[in-house]
Formats: structure tokens, sequence, C-alpha cells
């Protein structure tokens, strides 16, 4: 047990002692709170009427049916966010097989099953920051703005906060499934190659392919971004997919994300990380 | 004082696919002595550590320290020091930093980073990110990494690669001080001559089986040894050795005269009135003896 502890304070140094970490963190912070504050100007421009619809392309006839626009901003935060600790949490696992690293942390803890569950534990905690940085753009910035508009930003209803709480609890689970990735596919180029790949073109495409059946719809619920989505309750994406199944019960997406990143981990452990250290 | 442990090797073997890396490779080595384990280059000295630290699974066979194995030891960093060939590094991250890292993972004070940085000439460097680090460097923080929980046993693969004359001379004295210590240092190199001046004992392997094993004066078999002679006069010394017989030949360093006792040469040479500058055993004998074991030296 005390083992275990050490082990949990030795994977955090190693997250806050190179620069990755903080320039993930800035990015992370930056993108969404360009995004949540871009659509919020945009939003509450238009239901406001300072923007006038004939401007925008789409037209404004939608937007009005569109009663709740803060949870759609502020879900920017993991429904966009999620690659973020996925990356981290997948470059905490490949760094160590890239820079032979596991030499002196399998002789320092020579308990391998001790070492991925401490990672994982850290990742947790660490992916529940990325939430906490990624709430604080798309809460603070996004609702900020719609504020300023006038537009009621729902910061005082107890809705805002619970998706805020399973934000941070998908955004933990998010780079617990890097970390599992990250023993899945050592390979650190090809781990980062599949993140990018799956997370921004091929699970959209699947989800938009598979919401026109019903009985897609109801498969495509299990792909790990829909089961964030359903996680977290509310999601950009699913305004832009046609109705499809209904989608999973919250608990149920976070228990989907879940076990993503339990399979992937013990795939791992034995694919790679019991393997010799040559 | 940390007090080493006696390391066991019981018929280690190890495949790799179909290479066969170890071959039923048994040897111990003793507290307070440093071992050498020698062999050319992939006759399985890397591998053979590996396994011992349990960082690679042996097909058969078992290797442990004091009995216990690697992984079953309770404080492994305060036991065993390793230092393995490969550059283990984080190049974003400082020496300190680096090090830092596995005292938390083994429960050790934050002192001992510093302390063991300065034992290997890094203090200067902590603050650096280890990627702009010399291979000497590197291999000064591969050796702080070993010493950080003050272990009985040293386990060092090929530490000379990539020193400085200055640092090669550090690191024998090292060698010694740690074995007087009674510590088990156990050191690897492919070259007799690199840790021949510090080494009690040797096992030689080559293709993964052993093949020599004992003191280091167990290679001295040269029956033909030369010694190496000179002085001042080296036309008195030469005319000394013509008349008493013992035939020799001119080497870089002086003569290099037929027989293996330099106590016979210094007892002529003061019999005829001849002042010395040079009088030693000719040492080239070890390492010959070192390649026809390992097999003609091809590879080295
Ligand atoms: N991971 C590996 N996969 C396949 N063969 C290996 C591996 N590691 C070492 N070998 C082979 O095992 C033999 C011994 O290698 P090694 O232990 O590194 O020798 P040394 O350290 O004495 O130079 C070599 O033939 C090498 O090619
Ligand atoms: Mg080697």
């Amino acid at each position: 047990m005390i083992s275990f502890l050490r082990s949990i304070a030795a994977e955090f140094a190693k997250i806050f002692t190179t620069r990755l970490w903080w320039i993930l963190a800035l990015v992370l912070f930056g993108y969404i709170g360009l995004l949540a504050g871009g659509l919020a100007v945009l939003f509450s421009g238009l239901q406001t009427g300072v923007i006038s619809p004939d401007t925008v392309n789409t037209g404004g006839g939608e937007l009005s049916g569109f009663g709740s626009l803060p949870p759609i901003i502020y879900s920017f935060a993991s429904s966009i966010g999620y690659v973020f600790p996925v990356l981290i949490g997948a470059l905490a696992t490949t760094g160590e097989f890239r820079h032979q690293t596991l030499t002196p942390t399998f002789l320092a803890t020579p308990r391998r099953g001790v070492v991925l569950g401490a990672k994982t534990v850290t990742l947790l905690l660490v992916g529940a920051a990325f939430g906490l940085i990624a709430l604080a753009a798309s809460v603070g910035i996004g609702g900020g703005i719609m504020s300023a508009f006038g537009v009621d930003a729902l910061l005082l209803d107890p809705e805002t906060w619970l998706l805020v709480a399973r934000s941070v609890l998908a955004m933990a689970l998010w780079a617990a499934i890097g970390v599992g990735l990250g023993v899945l596919v050592p390979s650190q180029v090809a781990s980062i190659v599949i993140v990018l790949a799956f997370t921004q073109f091929v699970e959209p495409l699947l989800r938009l392919a598979a919401s026109f059946l019903e009985v897609t719809a109801k498969i495509g619920n299990f792909l790990p971004g829909a089961a964030s989505d359903a996680l977290v309750g509310a999601s950009i994406f699913n305004l832009m997919t046609p109705a499809g199944a209904a989608p999973l019960d919250w608990w149920q997406g976070g228990l989907v994300l879940l076990g993503y990143a339990i399979v992937a981990t013990v795939i791992g452990y034995a694919v790679s990380w019991r393997k010799d250290v040559t | 004082m940390p007090t080493g442990a006696l390391i066991e090797f019981t018929n280690i073997s190890k495949r790799f696919g179909g290479v066969t890396a170890v071959n039923d490779l048994s040897f111990t080595v003793k507290p307070g002595r440093v071992t050498g384990f020698l062999g050319p280059n992939g006759a399985g000295k890397t591998t053979s550590l590996r396994i011992l630290l349990g960082l690679v699974a042996a097909s058969s066979g078992t290797a442990t320290f004091g009995g216990v194995r690697y992984r079953d030891l309770p404080h492994p960093l305060q036991t065993v020091g390793a230092a393995l060939e490969a550059a283990t590094f984080h190049p974003g991250r400082s020496a300190r930093d680096h090090l830092g890292v596995y005292a938390i993972a083994a429960g050790l004070p934050r002192t001992r980073v510093l302390e063991v940085l300065t034992q290997v000439g890094l203090a200067a460097h902590a603050a650096q990110r280890v990627g702009g680090y010399s291979l000497g460097m590197r291999q000064r923080l591969g050796l702080a990494y070993a010493l950080l929980g003050d272990p009985g046993v040293l386990v060092l693969d090929e530490p000379i690669n990539g020193l400085d004359p200055e640092g090669i001379r550090w690191i024998r004295g090292f060698l010694r001080d740690m074995a007087a210590e009674g510590r088990t240092v156990l050191v690897s190199s492919h070259l007799l001559s690199e840790v021949q001046q510090s080494v009690d004992d040797v096992v030689i392997i080559a293709r993964g089986e052993l093949i020599h094993l004992g003191p280091l004066s167990s290679l001295d078999t040269d029956a033909a040894a030369q010694t190496i002679v000179d002085s001042p006069n080296r036309d008195a010394l030469a005319a000394a050795l013509t008349t008493a017989g013992i035939s020799f030949s001119i080497g870089r360093t002086g003569l290099l005269a037929a027989t293996s006792d330099p106590a016979l040469l210094g007892h002529l040479a003061f019999e005829a009135g001849v002042e010395l500058s040079v009088l030693h055993r000719q040492k080239a004998g070890l390492e010959d003896s070192f390649l026809t074991l390992v097999g003609g030296g091809h590879s080295l």
C-alpha cells in the first residue's frame, strides 16, 4: 500500500517535471475559450438581436427554438476538449517506452502492476484538473460573454453545476483511456496519430453514419465520444446529427467510458507493460 | 555501512525467439570484491544483468541477491543499485528532477539527490535538462541513480563507455572504494583492459555461455611472459643482459626481456652497476589470454 502511494507521488512528479502538462493545459484553455467565447458571442448576439440573423448564412430560424444555449457552450470543455486528457495520458505511458524510463521506474518499483495502477490514478486526477481548466474556459469565458450580452448564463442553475461535475468526471476518464491506449500502442507516434485520427475524424463520422438507422444508432451510443457526451449530458454534436436513438443515461455513459479505460489498460498490460524491458 | 549480498546466477537461459542470448549460465559474485563480467559484444552480458534485475524474464533459471529475487526485495533501490547501458532519461527533465522522481518512488529523502549528484561530480549541472548532457555526463547520472539508495550491491553495465580519461580514473577508484567498504560490485565490459586495474575476479562469457571464472590472476597463464626493462644507459643494460644470456628485443618503451622474473633483472642491473628507469612485467598477457578464451577476439 505504501509502495502504491509512493508510486502515485512519483507519477505526479513525472508529469509536473517536464513542460508538456502546462503546454497542453494552455492550449486547452485557449482553444476552448476561443470556441466557447466565439459561439457565445454569435448565439447571444443573435438572440438579443445585436447581430442580425440576415448576416449569418445559416439563418436564425432554427436557433430560436434552441432554448438552452449555455449547457451546449459549457460542454465544449469535454465534447471538444477531451482530446487533451487522452493525449497527456497516452504520452505519459508511451514516453516511458520511448525514453526507456521503464528501466529506472521498474528498478525503483519492481511490481509493474503497482506502477500501472499508480499511473492510472495519477492521470485520473490530472484529467480532472484538465477538466477544471477547460471548464474555466467554457464557463468563465462563454458564460461571461453571455452574461455581458444579458443572456441568462444559468450560472445559478444547479443543472449547470451538475454538468460541470460530470464534465470533470468525463475528462478524468478520458485521461485513463489515454493511459490504456498508451500501453496498448506503446509507439508514441502511432498513439498520437490514433488519438487525433479517431477523435477528430473517425469517430465523428461513425457517429454521424450510425445515427441514420435506429439499430446502428443504438450501437453508436457506445462509441466513446457518444458515451462521454451522454455522461456530460449536453454536446454540440447532438445538434449536428439527426435525431437517432435516445442517448445513454449519464451513468451508463460513465460506465462505458470506464469500461474502455479498463479494457485498454488490462490488454495493454498483457501485450506491452509486463514484457521484457531490453 | 550497507553490506553486500551474494549474487547468484543459477542455470539462467534466455531465448529471444530463435536466438539463444544466454545459455545455462551459473556463477556467484561475492561481496567485498569487484567482479568483472566480461565478454565480446553480443555475448549476453546486458541480457544476463537485466534478468538479474527483473527487467527481462529468464526462459529458465533463477538469479538472486542473497537468495531473494529482485522483484521480491522489500527495498530494491536501498539494496541494489544498477546502471544499465542505455540512456534512460526523459531529455526534458533536469538531472535533479530525474533522480527526484525515483527517490520519491523508493521512499528516499530528497537530500539524497544532491548528495549523489555531488558524489558523481554533477552537482553543478543538477538543474540542467538531461537532453543537453554529454555521453560521459549521462554515464555519471546513471551511476548517481545507482547510488541513490546507498545500496550494498552495485550492478553496472559498461559504466566506462563514453567516460573521458579523468572519468575513467575516477570510476576505477570508485569501484575499488565501494568493494573496500564491503559492497558487492559487478561490472560488465567488453574490454578486459578497461577494468583490469579494478577487478579482483572475472567472469567471462561468450555466445551466452560461461567460458572462464576465477580471480584476475587466473588469466595470467602466459608461460612465455616478458619483462620490460629500460635504463638511461640502454647499451650498458643490453650488454648486461647479453652477458647473463637473457634474450631480448627492443620495444617501444624499453627492452622486452624474455623472463617473467623482474627481480632477476633488477639483480643483474645492480651487479652491473646499471641504473634502471623502467622495470615491470609485460601485462599484455592478460588481454591475450582473454582474447584467446573468447574466441580470437573477433567483434571486439
Ligand atoms: N530484445 C532482443 N530481441 C532479440 N534479440 C536480442 C534482444 N536483446 C538481445 N538480443 C540478442 O541477444 C544476444 C546478447 O545480447 P546482449 O545481452 O545485449 O549482449 P552484450 O551486452 O554482451 O553485448 C545478442 O545476440 C543480441 O542480438
Ligand atoms: Mg551490452
